[in-house]
């Protein structure tokens, strides 16, 4: 006996007789425009259509979960408030090797004092002082102390130049000297740079009218003041919303007057505003002692003469740091490299691999579960199946927190399942069973919680298996336990598949639960997570953290994917 | 001139505030608390007077004070300021403070005096630990115990070093599980005098002598993050002793009757206030001055002890605290600050703590987990 | 494959003793109805026995009983002379082609032969050889590394029959087997099967509700309504002596009239039509006269030209209402007795007279071929 031809197989050589004639040249449509053009331009149509009927939810997609986690990302590594809040001492910096042991020079010092100054004003130096107190202990109070004292650098100095001259203390003449007249070339340069140089500062725009711009005249006879009138004026004009020329300048402006003054500016050839002033002031300071910055910083605070202080700060000046990561799996930057961080201080590693164990024993824990109720649910008839299906999702409708409340109730020492036990004798009432605050009380209550994650799934794919396979198999000569092995369990795999990779997944960052139950030994790398968001603050920790937790998911994905075949994920 | 800009500037403020008082003031007020019973108190005790007083005004709550430092620099870092008054405790104000992300304000501007005409900073005091923080309450961590425990053989523990005697008073104990306070308690029970305790938490032997204090009852130690856990775990005799908020306790013991007693040896004080976020519009601001000029006066202080045994931050306010709203007691013994309570008390260091919280945790947190 | 091939073959089984038997077997799923009521059956070894019937007429209920997947509520079932009630279904060693084949999906073509023969504990290579006659038996040799889902349905078809019969069973239950084939296909296959089981000498209980299936298939066909036997016969004697009227109803094409018996004799009887007119008839489920009954006549069976028929041969008066040109035969709807649904199937020969409708005719037929049966 022969079959016949088979169906699909005509249908398919039919099919390439057709595509013979393709090679014939352009085909045309009946309105003449080539066959091809009309059909991409009706695919067109369709895929707009297609894009436009998914847009909500690219877009939702896009500003909920891609865009944080992009910023995530971006957070575990970024550090460029260094370099924003002190610029000039980053710069001064680079000439400071770092290895011997002496602190960097004056010049380095005098450029803090401006940075600091600026960022006194605009209150951020506690921002910078905790960034880097999380690498030394210590530097937050120093950075703090230090900004409440900075206006007190140069007061000598500054007194002598208002003893000098009361006009030093007027902010009309201050301005019209800054100014220059009205038609003379104006140094639009120094303002721009102020400008960007306070927008990164504070992280916002400052954009707006100033109602001021410094002579070129002046800008090239006394470069620091005006840097430092400058962003004065800005900040006033900007952040204050006060006007420029109604306001007495900083100390920091009058300290660069100093400062200039002293290293020998040529005033002879000036005549603009001022110049009388400041011919005096010169002539009046030179017999004033230099501003000591380095003695000035060391008296405000003995940790500026730290030099492992000083070390840090130039090794956290770059923008971006693998410092969190590097944090985050127990090491740390030093000024002799890499290292692991002392014993007692390692954590991180110990809770991943807390986490990943303990997710794959609740993942097991819910197989083990839910195999049996799935399948009773997939071969039970509907009305039982369905009433066993209420119970299934029951959990789900009680709040999260209600359900790990009620576990608590249930384990605790003093609870029901302790109760029963003594009643029962199966425990004394002194050896009551310790089952919450652990590692127990975490499993039993996450696998609780999760087991829905794990059935529906199971129960979705083993629904689709048709009865006759079991019967098949039987008829074939399969003992009960046989046909299930070898027939009805490979089949149900992709349920099991998919099933434990939510749940495992899901499990990995649970963190509410582990936070309740779970003790001390019972939490999650979640939990520090959580705890440096909202209590230690330390968000580009809790970044390189939740990246790593990102990246391990992803690996573990992808070993899915080679060992077990993602194809072999069903959800139904 | 310095004198005269500044004279000048804050007489246009005030004016600009004036006037603001007089018409541009929101009529919603977005506040932000810790919910349970200590918001209650608030609101039972200025916020619905106050609305009495302005029919047209709408109060929002919020129960976010715990992630308060964290939402506000969220918040900034998103411009979008949603929060107009905030209940943080004194840490947080000043790391709000240093952030810029709280307003500094001049308390003896916006708030009233006390009746006797004491300006109100001297009335608050030494409660006003910064420049944005207007103090509220002092309240305290102190231990609870059971008064029924039989193992105790009638013995009652009296003085901190009880909370580490495993001998005469055996059973668990909940603890704090961040460092705070629990480092500080060890290194005193460890012979450390208390005005050494900071200095010596700064060295690698004083934070080890510390956790080697605590490894001595760790196995007896059941950790708590909500201020909830140990009353619940004193009445449900999970626990046989535990620290928490004094008013926490006192609300299990006068309200809800649970064989528990007061162990005030010890207790570490607290201050809890409001703090304004920077950056709020002009008639919101305007309206949330209002508001606390009220709120924080000494009448309205005294009133919020009527129902929750915190302290009253001013000193004016002592000596009107009454009766329980409820039930009747006398308050003041109640008090953290009572003369008889506050015998041995402590004051935690916020700012050494603001430096060495993130070593020390990390320390705390690896010592707990192994 | 004609008659002819068929009956000495029966003749033959017909005395041996029952290798299959159904006695007095009932099945109630609910406690309340009986979903297979009383039934009796005997099959002889090797023979190509057909359970046909509408659904729900309890056929597949007892092809699942023997096959083990149901119990008898009572009676008993027996294989080869032994009772099998309480044997369960993995020791009753019956192979079973299932209606969408249930072929293991996740186990290549050899896979799903060689699972019989793992489960029987039989070696590699014997295992081997098996699979690959059983392959090559029903010409799909080269297809053993394929998963079924690569397959056509025909080919599984085939692999599911190659699967049952791999294990070399006596005794093969196929359930509506071709339901899920295009027409081309399950008549060719119904063919490969027949001849299958016929040079296999197996003893086959095949299931449908197709009579055109069972008809070209079986040895004997039993037809089930309501749970009982209506009738079990080789299928020229189904058709063309149907026991009743359900039979003759659900057998090929049939026409009925209603009326009541006149007179009865042995082998003829005379029915009065309900609008008077006469007919004769071949008494098969009456008695005597005065009863109700159905006469059925097949439609190729009714003669137009009555001149064929004899002298005193009763004939009806028809109207033709419609005539359907249908190539090798043509089929004219009338209007008999009152009734509008009367066909009748001529030849298309070259003396054929097409019928017009409106046209008044005459119609009679021989009285063997037009059955008295119970009335409906």
């Amino acid at each position: 006996m022969r079959g016949p031809p088979d169906h699909k197989e005509q249908k398919h050589t039919d099919g390439d007789k057709m595509s013979d004639t393709t090679d014939t040249g352009p085909v045309l449509a009946a309105d003449g425009t080539p066959l091809k053009r009309s059909l991409r331009r009706a695919i067109r149509a369709q895929k707009l259509r297609a894009l436009a009927l998914i847009a909500p939810l690219l877009i939702f997609v896009l500003v909920t979960f891609i865009a944080p986690i992009a910023d995530m990302l971006f957070r575990s590594v970024e550090n460029q408030i260094v370099s924003n809040t002190l610029p000039n001492t980053v710069a001064a910096l680079d000439d400071w090797d770092g290895t011997g042991d002496d602190l960097p020079g004056q010049d380095t010092f005098e450029a803090l004092y401006y940075d600091m100054f600026l960022a006194a004003e605009s209150k951020r130096h506690t921002r910078l002082g905790s960034r880097l107190n999380y690498e030394e202990s210590g530097i937050s109070s120093m950075f703090r102390t230090s900004g409440r004292k900075v206006d007190d650098i140069g007061e000598d100095q500054i007194d002598a130049l208002e003893d000098i001259d009361a006009s030093w203390e007027d902010e009309t003449f201050w301005f019209n000297m800054m100014s220059g007249a009205d038609d003379a070339p104006k140094a639009s340069g120094i303002l721009a740079d102020q400008r960007e140089r306070l927008a990164k500062l504070n992280q916002s725009g400052f954009d707006g009218e100033v109602g001021f711009a410094p002579s070129q005249e002046i800008a090239d006879l006394l470069p620091r003041t005006v840097r430092a009138y400058t962003a004065f004026a800005l900040f006033t004009a900007i952040a204050d919303e006060d006007v420029v020329a109604e306001e007495e300048p900083w100390e920091a402006v009058k300290v660069a007057l100093v400062e200039d003054l002293h290293s020998g500016a040529d005033l002879s050839g000036y005549d603009g505003a001022g110049a009388e002033e400041l011919r005096a002031a010169q002539s009046g300071l030179a017999d004033q002692p230099a501003i000591d910055y380095k003695q000035a910083f060391i008296d405000m605070n003995e940790d500026w003469g730290n030099l492992d202080n000083w070390k840090t700060i130039k090794m956290f000046a770059p923008p971006f740091t693998a410092g969190y990561f590097l944090n985050a799996v127990d090491l740390q930057k030093t000024p002799d490299g890499v290292q692991s961080r002392p014993e007692n201080e390692q954590i991180y590693i110990m809770l991943f691999q807390r986490t990943l164990f303990m997710s794959l024993v609740i993942m097991g824990s819910c197989i083990l579960l839910g195999y049996p109720v799935a399948y009773l649910l997939a071969t039970l008839p509907a009305r039982s199946a369905n009433l066993l299906m209420i119970l299934v999702l029951l959990p789900f409708w009680t709040s999260l927190l209600v359900r790990t409340s009620a576990w608590k109730v249930m384990l605790q020492q003093q609870g029901v399942i302790n109760d029963t036990l003594v009643w029962l004798g199966l425990v004394n009432d002194a050896g009551r069973l310790v089952m919450i605050n652990n590692q127990f009380g975490t499993i039993v209550a996450m696998t609780h919680i999760l087991l829905p994650f794990m059935i529906l799934p199971m129960y979705s794919v083993m629904s689709t298996i048709p009865q006759t396979y079991v019967r098949a198999a039987r008829s074939l000569g399969a003992t009960n336990w046989t046909s299930f092995w070898r027939v009805y369990f490979p089949q149900s795999v992709p349920g099991i598949g998919a099933g434990s990779i939510l749940v495992f997944i899901l499990s990995i960052g649970y963190y509410i639960t582990p936070e309740i139950v779970g003790g001390t030994t019972g939490t999650f790398i979640s939990n520090r997570i959580a705890y440096h968001i909202s209590s230690s603050l330390n968000w580009g920790l809790a970044a390189a953290l939740g990246s790593i937790l990102l990246f391990a998911v992803l690996i573990l994905y992808w070993a899915y994917d080679k060992i077990v075949g993602i194809d072999n994920v069903k959800l139904g | 001139m310095k004198l005269t800009t500044t004279l000048m500037a804050s007489t246009a403020l005030t004016v600009a505030a004036v006037s603001a008082h007089a018409q541009d003031m929101a009529d919603s007020l977005t506040l932000v608390s810790w919910g349970g019973a200590y918001q209650e108190s608030q609101m039972k005790a200025y916020v619905e007077p106050y609305i009495a007083d302005n029919p047209g005004v709408s109060v929002t709550w919020d129960e976010s004070s715990a992630e308060a430092v964290a939402k506000l620099r969220a918040m900034d870092e998103a411009g979008n300021l949603t929060w107009d008054l905030v209940d943080v405790t004194a840490a947080d104000a000043m790391r709000l403070c240093d952030e810029g992300l709280a307003m500094e304000v001049d308390h003896d501007e916006i708030l009233a005096p006390a009746p006797d005409g004491t300006s109100a900073s001297d009335d608050f005091g030494d409660m006003i630990v910064s420049d944005c923080f207007i103090p509220q309450i002092a309240y305290s961590y102190t231990f609870g115990y059971r008064n029924d425990v039989a193992e105790w053989n009638g013995q009652v523990p009296t003085e901190i070093c009880d909370v580490f005697d495993l001998e005469t008073f055996p059973g668990k104990r909940s603890l704090e599980k961040r460092p705070h306070n629990n480092m500080e308690w060890a290194l005193m029970c460890d012979g450390v005098a208390r005005d050494e305790i900071y200095d010596a938490l700064e060295t690698e032997e004083g934070r080890n002598r510390a956790l080697a204090k605590l490894d001595t009852i760790k196995d007896e130690v059941v950790w708590w993050s909500s201020g909830a856990d140990t009353p619940q775990l004193l009445a449900d005799k999970e626990v046989v002793f535990g620290s928490t908020y004094n008013g926490r306790l006192f609300s299990l013991i006068a309200e809800q009757n649970q064989p528990v007693e007061m162990m005030w040896d010890s207790q570490a004080y607290d201050i809890d206030g409001w703090i304004i976020p920077a950056g709020l519009e002009d008639d919101k601001l305007a309206r949330v001055l209002d508001f606390l000029y009220f709120a924080t006066d000494t009448q309205r202080l005294a009133d919020q002890a009527k129902y929750i045994s915190y302290g009253p931050a001013r000193k004016s306010s002592a000596p009107l605290v009454g009766e329980h709203a409820e039930l009747g007691i006398d308050m003041a013994p109640h008090m953290p600050t009572s003369p008889e309570n506050s015998v041995n008390a402590f004051v935690m260091n916020f700012e050494w703590w603001a430096d060495y919280r993130d070593d020390l945790d990390a320390k705390f947190q690896s010592w707990l987990a192994n | 494959m004609g008659n002819n091939d068929r009956e000495p073959q029966l003749a033959q089984t017909a005395n041996n003793d029952a290798f299959v038997a159904f006695e007095r077997v009932q099945k109630s799923y609910d406690g309340e109805t009986l979903v297979v009521k009383d039934l009796n059956l005997s099959m002889p070894k090797g023979e190509f026995l057909t359970m046909l019937g509408p659904s729900g007429s309890g056929k597949t209920t007892c092809l699942m009983m023997l096959a083990g997947f149901e119990t008898a509520t009572h009676g008993e079932i027996k294989l080869d002379g032994r009772q099998i009630n309480n044997i369960p279904p993995h020791k009753r060693g019956i192979g079973m082609v299932f209606q969408n084949y249930a072929l293991f999906p996740h186990m290549t073509v050899a896979e799903n032969l060689s699972f019989p023969l793992e489960v029987r504990k039989i070696g590699k290579s014997d295992r081997e050889g098996k699979v690959k006659r059983a392959l090559d038996m029903v010409q799909m040799g080269d297809f053993g590394g394929r998963r079924p889902a690569q397959l056509s349905g025909g080919q599984q078809q085939r692999i599911a029959l190659a699967r049952a019969l791999v294990f070399e069973p006596e005794l093969v239950l196929m359930d509506e087997p071709l339901g899920a084939l295009d027409k081309q296909l399950r008549e060719h296959m119904q063919f490969e099967i027949t001849n299958l089981a016929h040079e296999l000498g197996i003893t086959t209980v095949y299931v449908t509700h197709d009579q055109t299936e069972a008809l070209t298939m079986s040895d004997r066909v039993a037809v089930f309504d309501d749970g009982r036997i209506q009738q079990l016969a080789p299928p020229d004697e189904l058709y063309e002596s149907p026991d009743n009227s359900f039979v003759a109803q659900f057998i090929g094409e049939n026409n009925t009239l209603a009326g009541t018996v006149k007179e009865i004799s042995d082998d003829i009887c005379l029915v009065e039509l309900d609008d008077g007119g006469l007919i004769d008839a071949k008494p098969v489920n009456v008695s005597q006269p005065g009863e109700r009954t159905t006469i059925s006549i097949r439609p190729e069976r009714v003669e137009v030209d009555i001149t064929k028929l004899g002298e005193n041969a009763h004939t009806l008066d028809a109207e033709v209402l419609e005539f359907i040109y249908m190539g090798d035969v043509f089929r004219t709807r009338l209007r008999v007795a009152g009734r509008d649904d009367f066909i009748i199937k001529t030849r298309n020969s070259a003396d054929q007279r097409r019928l017009k409708p409106g046209e008044k005719i005459k119609i009679g037929w021989l009285p063997r071929d037009c059955r008295a049966l119970d009335a409906v």
